[in-house]
């Protein structure tokens, strides 16, 4: 990797450690809730600006994939985890150390899955359901796969709506912290709030670092090749169907991730955050951030999560998403954070300074 | 090189290529001429594994490559120019070569691939001047050179041409079929396959006529320019001027 391509990433982390110590000293530090809950959408904004972007796959039902971690780390750190086992296998489970009993503060057995397992099995169970999902699915193009994505999404939004296991209408709550290490907590403890804003932040820029390399490899330029013409790119040699599977799973699992710690963070999850809004949220948001532009689609995850989440949109939260959505696709259906774009700025810019600077 | 036997194939219920037997030896230029919708495309298509073949058999250096995935057919040296040329727009020319290099990519020949970019711009100077631009933003025969030098970047065996001179002026149109002559006195063995009949005929060693997914007619280029039926079908000459 090239000097010009840590360098931004390395200004990202300044900021974000700025950010901290501004908050904490002028006691504003109730902000960094938002921010880290603002990381943990953006990753999954990342993980469709992957999908949709670079390799031109639409996603209409990645809300479900962040709610499919956010639900299995729900069940697994509550005790709604008992409905999973007869009496007899949830001890034996216990005694092999794979569910921990404990008390909760009045006094009852509480049960929870370590963290360890909880978060591999978030993330398996998403794997399977991407891949099974991905197979029929991404042999479908353009606004095809759009409807058939949105139609995965809305059957996991009833699923989660209408199970007992899952809470309901309801949602689950009172999920318990994640331990990362002894004495760090992913969870919704005041004095945690630090580590959180940390750990949220730290997995992001990871997942940025990740993707920026993946995109720059042999890898990204296949993924480009698909996204012009899926038929010249079979004829160049790629297995464009393989590329297309491992994509879609990877950009599942990195929303599974980022719903796995919300939940925790929260301590809590409803079935909203499966919903088609939320998934159109999501694509809204890529549309804006530039599609094949990665750090426009962090930019852009954080901020307009964080105004959302500070309540600057009102009641119009979801108008605001949709009204996004139409006015990208009417004026610049390619996105409006890209190169070409942004070149054309600096060619207007060097034009309108030159008679200054000769 | 290949020989291809009762090939059949065709799309859902759609039976478009009928039996087609062909062969192509080492080091010619074959042309396969016919009207739109005879099948021409999709008989290369289904060389390149893209359309899967239903009978038949096609072997490729005496390799049964018939039914195997494309980046497989394309590693062992059949290498595609697609109709349309179907370059990767918003890719420069430098990524476009090296995408067309993607099946040596991951294995030891990658150290070959800079020796082959320069050979590919020695060949078309023009790509190179422009190599930082963006492939959407090249002329059109600017493209087609651009796709077959990035199919020459697969180290090719065999190169299968469709349509090159589609859309083309025909000054444009002769210089790319000067580079095919080119590629041939390189060692390249070529199936080119065109609705410009005559230009087509003018360059190749021999030819089929293809007509609703069959081949009709074949012979040598000379043959089949002086065949009296491709004369009034593919080359314009009318009755009068055959008859007189």
């Amino acid at each position: 990797m090239k000097i010009s391509s840590h360098l931004p990433v390395a200004l990202l982390g300044a900021i974000v450690v700025l950010f901290q110590v501004l908050m904490s000293a002028t006691g504003t530090d109730y902000l960094l809730i938002q921010l880290t809950m603002s990381a943990y959408y953006a990753l999954v904004v990342l993980g469709l600006c992957l999908l949709m972007g670079y390799a031109g796959q639409i996603s209409m039902g990645h809300a479900a994939f962040f709610a499919l971690g956010g639900y299995t780390a729900a069940v697994l750190s509550t005790n709604n985890l008992t409905q999973l086992f007869s009496a007899g296998v949830l001890e034996w489970l216990v005694q092999k150390g794979l569910i921990i009993l404990s008390t909760d503060a009045y006094g009852a057995a509480a049960y929870r899955a370590p963290a360890w397992l909880s978060l591999g099995t978030a993330v398996l169970i998403t794997v399977a359901v991407s891949f099974a999902i991905g197979i029929p699915v991404l042999r479908l193009k353009g606004h095809y796969l759009a409807m058939a994505t949105l139609g995965f999404g809305t059957i996991l939004y009833r699923i989660f709506l209408g199970t007992r296991i899952f809470g309901e209408a309801d949602g689950i709550s009172a999920v318990r912290p994640c331990e990362i290490l002894p004495g760090l907590f992913v969870g919704g403890d005041p004095s945690q709030r630090v580590f959180n804003y940390y750990f949220a932040w730290i997995l992001l820029i990871g997942a940025l670092v990740l993707l920026l390399n993946l995109v720059r490899s042999r890898v990204g330029r296949a993924l480009r090749a698909i996204h012009g013409s899926e038929e010249a790119a079979g004829a160049m040699g790629i297995d464009t169907a393989r590329y297309k599977l491992n994509i879609f799973v990877i950009s599942a699992v990195f929303a599974a991730l980022g719903g796995y710690f919300m939940t925790h963070f929260n301590g809590g999850i409803g079935p909203s955050e499966a919903g088609i809004m939320k998934s159109v949220r999501y694509v809204a948001i890529v549309a804006v951030g530039g599609m094949a532009n990665l750090w426009g689609c962090l930019l852009m995850g954080v901020v307009l999560n964080f105004l959302s989440l500070r309540g600057y949109f009102g009641s119009y939260d979801d108008a605001v998403f949709g009204a996004l959505l139409i006015i990208i696709m009417a004026l610049a259906p390619e996105g409006i954070f890209r190169k070409e774009s942004i070149s054309r700025i600096k060619e207007l810019t060097r034009r309108l300074s030159w008679p200054f600077w000769k | 090189m290949l020989r291809i036997r009762n090939l059949e194939s065709g799309y859902g219920s759609l039976k478009v290529l009928r039996g087609v037997t062909i062969h192509i030896n080492s080091g010619e230029i074959v042309t396969i001429i016919g009207a739109n919708g005879s099948g021409k495309t999709t008989l290369l298509e289904t060389i390149t594994g893209i359309v899967r073949p239903r009978a038949g058999e096609i072997l490729y250096k005496k390799r049964n490559i018939s039914g195997m995935p494309p980046e497989r057919i394309v590693a062992l040296g059949c290498s595609l120019v697609p109709e349309g040329r179907q370059v990767f727009a918003t890719m420069t020319v430098h990524e476009n070569l090296v995408i067309g290099a993607y099946t040596r990519s991951s294995g030891p020949d990658r150290e070959n691939v800079p020796e082959d970019l320069e050979s590919v711009y020695a060949l078309f100077p023009i790509l190179k001047e422009r190599n930082r631009q963006l492939a959407g933003t090249l002329s059109g025969g600017e493209q087609q050179m651009l796709a077959i030098g990035r199919s020459l970047m697969a180290r090719p065996g065999l190169i299968m041409l469709d349509e090159p001179s589609m859309g083309l002026a025909p000054i444009i149109v002769k210089h790319i079929f000067e580079i095919i002559i080119q590629l041939r006195s390189r060692g390249n063995t070529i199936l080119l396959v065109e609705q410009n009949a005559k230009a087509a005929l003018g360059i190749a060693d021999r030819g089929y006529v293809m007509e609703t997914g069959s081949i009709v007619l074949e012979g040598t280029a000379r043959e089949l320019l002086d065949n009296h039926d491709v004369q009034r079908a593919y080359l314009g000459k009318d009755y009068k001027s055959i008859g007189e």
